[in-house]
């Protein structure tokens, strides 16, 4: 079959409007596929010469059947399809999923676990928001501060790499644990890229903080009140920017936040200049849990001793029947699970990352929910992007980071 | 958080509600579809339920009513989550929309309608979210295949 012309594609998408509402204004269309839009969003927006009147966000390009897909794999299979939600810190993915599991099986995971978990959560942090302000700042023509950022969020990448063996996408957590224990030196390295950081943030503290034009560009821009940001479902950098300290790792405690000492950075009026500035202090603020995790992680074994998820030694499957059996069934049928329902909420990068399952029991969820910050998010940035003119568009957008691969699921 | 709420909660809502429970920290109020807008207005504007987290359905295609539709409140003061389920049938599966509470209910919706087929009464704007116009079923209830392709171009030929 040969492709119809251009013209006569069907149209993915029914705009909410497609009349102009005043004398003069006119009606473009953003993406989904722009240079200036970093991720697969379409933007219909209603124009009066440059200003804004109003915007209607679809998304769904990157829509792949996530949840679908969910029902017919085994629980263990699906961590690697949890990684490719948000890409830019998939380990936060993979321990807010473990967790929902872990809940369900009634599993509590070993204390040497719980701080590597949270350190290395913290550590995806880091390298997500370097990913967003990077980025954010790249759009504004700010090349020098995108090149420091993306320098050090690479040497996280392939410290990462060093661990996990992959440097975006890792598949490092298990049901009950992680895939395997920290390598030799790893730790000294971490130092020493921390340290880095801080070098590289500072300069673009530096370059950027109290330059004029980054602030006419980015201050009073994307405005949104604590009380809109709530109703609309803002959580994580941006209800933060807004000036309510709301963070699950404070609220409602979970992995080790709760032994840590860390604060909360908030902003002042909620426009796109505070949510950068949130996401570079909570970027100190990660880099400050992380060195204290290294002096509180405990030895011990890293993953829990229960037969229903954890895979025995590779040596024993090879030498006695037990161990081949129970390897045999994890893997054909899956970790058994026992009936029930369950909603664990993770702070992640960008908000809250919540993930509800459904079990019947046995090996294959019944249902698995990912509650995608950035779809709630994309459902309330026409508040940001109304009334402002079109080439603020693509900061505010870059300051919501939205992240395709959670949004559309 | 303050665990006074969920002891207040269910005195509050008694006659509303079968008996709630709390299940791994979260306090399960299954409730009919006809009450929710009462039961919503009370969480939100009594109990301090000020965000709308989540909203999904569950497909049990062997149980009359076939489906259950999942709300998650969160509260921004005391941190309590409240989970309302309801059930509605397949023949008419109609709640009320939250849109009238919570903006956050929007894109939800949307999304819930074309996955499931959830009608939400009050909800102007229905429009598939993930998917394109024109597609047809809803994917995730479990009678979709899960092979089955839509594609809104059509495939091109690829000479070997």
């Amino acid at each position: 079959m040969s492709l119809p012309p251009l013209d006569k594609l069907p149209n993915p998408i029914r705009p909410a409007f497609t009349e102009s509402s005043q004398e003069g204004s006119v009606i473009v269309n953003i993406g989904p596929s722009h240079p200036a839009t970093h991720g697969t969003i379409q933007i219909v927006a209603e124009l009066s010469g440059e200003r804004v009147l109003r915007t209607d966000v679809h998304c769904g390009y990157l829509h792949r059947g996530f949840e679908k897909e969910c029902e017919s794999h085994t629980w263990h299979n699906l961590i690697p399809y949890v990684d490719r939600l948000n890409y830019c810190s998939a380990l936060i993915n993979d321990f807010a999923y473990c967790e929902a599991v872990e809940k369900l099986m009634g599993i509590e995971i070993t204390p040497r676990c719980r701080y590597l978990r949270t350190l290395l959560a913290e550590y995806s942090r880091i390298a997500d928001h370097l990913t967003c302000i990077a980025a954010a700042l790249m759009e504004l023509g700010a090349m020098t501060a995108f090149l420091y950022l993306v320098t050090i969020r690479d040497y996280i990448y392939e410290h990462i790499a060093d661990l996990t063996g992959a440097r975006v996408t890792y598949s490092f957590g298990r049901i009950g644990g992680l895939a395997h224990d920290l390598p030799a030196g790893w730790l000294k390295r971490l130092g020493e890229i921390l340290d880095e950081m801080d070098t590289f943030t500072g300069r673009v503290h530096g370059l950027v903080d109290r330059n004029r034009i980054f602030i006419d560009r980015m201050r009073n821009v994307g405005v949104l009140s604590t009380a809109e940001a709530v109703n609309w479902g803002f959580t994580g950098p941006v209800l933060r920017s807004t000036g309510a300290a709301r963070d699950l790792r404070k609220d409602t405690p979970y992995l080790a936040y709760a032994e840590l000492d860390f604060e909360v950075p908030v902003g002042i009026k909620g426009d796109n200049y505070d949510r950068y500035y949130v996401r570079m202090r909570e970027i100190d603020e990660s880099a400050h849990m992380i060195r204290q995790l290294v002096d509180m992680l405990p030895e011990g074994p890293l993953c829990v001793d229960d037969r229903r998820c954890t895979f025995p030694d590779k040596p024993l499957v090879y030498s006695e029947i037990e161990s081949l059996i129970n390897h045999f069934k994890l893997v054909m049928e899956g970790p058994q699970v026992p009936p029930g329902e369950v909603y664990s909420a993770h702070e992640g990068a960008n908000g809250e990352l919540g993930f509800y399952l459904v079990s019947v029991g046995g090996g294959v969820p019944w249902k698995v929910h990912c509650r995608a910050p950035s779809f709630v998010h994309m459902g309330g940035a026409h508040r940001m992007l109304d009334g402002y003119q079109l080439a603020d568009v693509v900061p505010t957008f870059g300051s919501i980071n939205m992240i395709g691969g959670e949004c559309d699921r | 958080m303050d665990a006074t709420v969920f002891e207040r909660i269910p005195e509050r809502l008694a006659g509303l509600t079968a008996a709630p429970a709390v299940a791994h920290g979260i306090l399960v109020v299954e409730i009919d579809a006809a009450r929710l807008l009462e039961v919503a207005r009370v969480l939100k504007d009594e109990f301090g339920f000020d965000m709308l987290s989540d909203l999904t359905a569950v497909d049990w295609p062997a149980r009359e009513p076939r489906f259950d539709v999942v709300w998650h409140f969160y509260s921004t003061r005391h941190f309590g989550r409240v989970r309302v389920k309801t059930r509605v049938a397949l023949a008419d599966p109609t709640v009320d929309t939250l849109t009238t509470l919570y903006g956050s209910a929007g894109f939800m919706e949307r999304e819930c309608h074309e996955m499931y087929g959830i009608v939400f009464r009050g909800n102007g704007d229905l429009r598939p979210i993930l998917l394109y116009e024109g597609f047809e079923g809803h994917p995730l209830r479990k009678d979709y295949p899960k092979h089955r392709e839509q594609p809104l171009v059509p495939y091109r030929d690829v000479k070997p």
